[in-house]
C-alpha cells in the first residue's frame, strides 16, 4: 500500500503560539554531555539581506561519538545519556538565535564505506515558507568536510553556504548566516 | 526523542485549559498518523495551534480588531497512542483577514506540526473544514498545485466521533513519508 502524503502548509507568523513561546527545546546536550561545548548563532537572511524576525530553526545532530539519540540508529555504541539532540528555536528581531550544544561526531555514510564529517541537520520554517527548507552545518576548515560524501554532492562553489565560521570572541563560537535566496542563498537539501 | 515531551492531560483539550470554556462551536478533532506504506506511526509528538472563534490569535503580532477570548489560548500537543491515533478538544477557529493581498480572508484552519521517526519525516501542516467557501481564493491553501493533495489537508465531518448533545467530530487523518528513511538520510 503506498498512501499519498499530506503536503506541507507553511508554518505562517504565529507559530510561535504552538512552537517556541512554551516549548523551545534548549536541552541538546545536558551539562556532562561528552564533547567541545559550542555556542552556534544562526542568522536568517532574506533575498535583501534583511534579517527574518519570525523565523523558526530546528537542529538535530548526533553525539561526540557520532550516534544519534534514536532508536532507529544502527550503530552498536553505548548512548550518551546527558545528549539529546533535537533543539528549536524562533529568531529574535535581528534574524537571530543561538544554539548551545556540542560538536557532534562523525557518522557512517549510507553506504558504510565512508564517514560524514561532523555536521547539523538544520531546518527552518516561517511565514512564507511553503514547505520546511532542509540544509547541513558543517564546521569551516575541519579537514574531514574534503572526504564528506553530502558535501561532495554539492558543487563546489556553493559549499560555502554550508560552512560555519569561528568566532574569536562574544556571545557565540560559531556563526551560519542562513539566505532563503538572492546570490549567496543556502544550498537546501530535497529530503 | 524530539526535546521535552511531558504532556499534560488538558495540553489535548484547549476547553480546559483557563477558568473557563472558551467561546466558540467546540469540536473533536481525532484522526490516526499513518507513513506512506499504511503503517500506524506511534508515540509521535503532534503540536497544534489556532486562532479563536472570533479569528484573532494570541500572538502579540496579530492586530486583527477581533476580540482576543481570556479563555483561549489556541495552542494544544499530544502523543500518539500505538495505533497512531490521537484526539484533540478544541473550538472552531474563525477565519481572518490578512494583508497578504487586497480583501484577502484566511479560510478557518488549524496548524498542525508533526515529527514522525526520522528527520525527513518532519511535516508542518494546516487542516481544513470541509466546504469552506474560502478556498478558493486563498493562496495558501491553493499553494498545493494539485487538487488532489488539497483534498488531503481537509478534514471529514465524523459523525462517529461527535459526542451527541456536546460537540461535534472532525476527523483528520494524516500521511507522513516513509520511514525507511533513517535519521541521517538527507540527501
Amino acid at each position: 500500500m503506498n498512501l499519498l502524503s499530506t503536503p506541507s502548509q507553511t508554518a505562517g507568523p504565529y507559530f510561535h503560539l504552538g512552537l517556541t513561546a512554551k516549548h523551545s527545546v534548549t536541552k541538546i546536550a545536558g551539562p556532562k554531555a561528552k564533547g567541545e561545548r559550542l555556542r552556534i548563532l544562526f542568522r536568517v537572511l532574506d533575498g535583501n539581506n534583511e534579517p527574518v524576525p519570525d523565523a523558526m530553526i530546528e537542529i538535530w545532530q548526533a553525539d561526540a561519538e557520532g550516534k544519534y539519540r534514536h532508536p532507529d540508529d544502527p550503530q552498536g555504541k553505548m548512548e550518551d545519556p546527558e545528549f539529546f539532540g533535537f533543539g528549536r528555536l524562533a529568531t529574535d528581531q535581528n534574524g537571530i538565535c543561538i544554539f548551545e550544544t556540542i560538536k557532534p561526531g562523525f557518522v557512517p555514510a549510507d553506504d558504510e564505506l565512508s564517514v560524514q564529517a561532523s555536521h547539523l541537520n538544520v531546518s527552518i520554517f516561517g511565514r512564507g515558507i511553503l514547505k520546511r527548507l532542509a540544509t547541513r552545518l558543517y564546521f569551516a576548515e575541519d579537514l574531514a568536510n574534503d572526504a564528506d560524501p553530502v558535501l561532495a554532492l554539492v558543487p563546489d562553489e556553493r559549499r560555502y553556504t554550508l560552512f560555519a565560521q569561528r568566532v574569536a570572541e562574544g556571545e557565540c563560537d560559531w556563526v551560519l548566516d542562513i539566505h532563503l535566496s538572492g546570490k549567496d542563498e543556502t544550498v537546501f537539501f530535497d529530503v | 526523542m524530539f526535546g521535552d515531551q511531558a504532556i499534560a492531560e488538558t495540553d489535548s483539550d484547549l476547553t480546559r485549559q483557563h477558568a473557563c470554556e472558551p467561546l466558540g462551536e467546540r469540536i473533536i478533532v481525532s484522526g490516526r498518523v499513518l507513513d506512506d506504506r499504511g503503517r500506524a506511526v506511534s508515540n509521535t509528538l503532534i503540536e497544534i495551534w489556532q486562532a479563536n472563534a472570533a479569528g484573532r490569535y494570541s500572538h502579540s503580532n496579530d492586530q486583527h480588531p477581533a476580540p482576543i477570548d481570556p479563555n483561549f489560548t489556541g495552542c494544544g500537543r499530544t502523543l500518539t497512542d500505538a495505533s497512531g491515533n490521537y484526539k484533540f478538544v478544541t473550538i472552531k477557529p474563525g477565519a481572518y483577514p490578512w494583508l497578504n493581498h487586497f480583501n484577502g480572508w484566511r479560510p478557518a484552519h488549524i496548524h498542525f506540526s508533526l515529527f514522525g521517526r526520522a528527520f525527513a519525516t518532519r511535516l508542518i501542516t494546516q487542516m481544513y473544514f470541509p466546504g469552506d467557501p474560502l478556498f478558493a481564493y486563498d493562496p495558501v491553501f491553493q499553494s498545493v498545485p494539485d487538487e488532489s493533495a488539497r483534498q488531503r489537508l481537509i478534514a471529514n465531518l465524523d459523525l462517529e466521533k461527535t459526542k451527541p448533545e456536546w460537540a461535534l467530530g472532525y476527523r483528520f487523518d494524516i500521511v507522513l513519508r516513509g520511514r525507511e528513511s533513517t535519521p541521517f538520510e538527507t540527501t
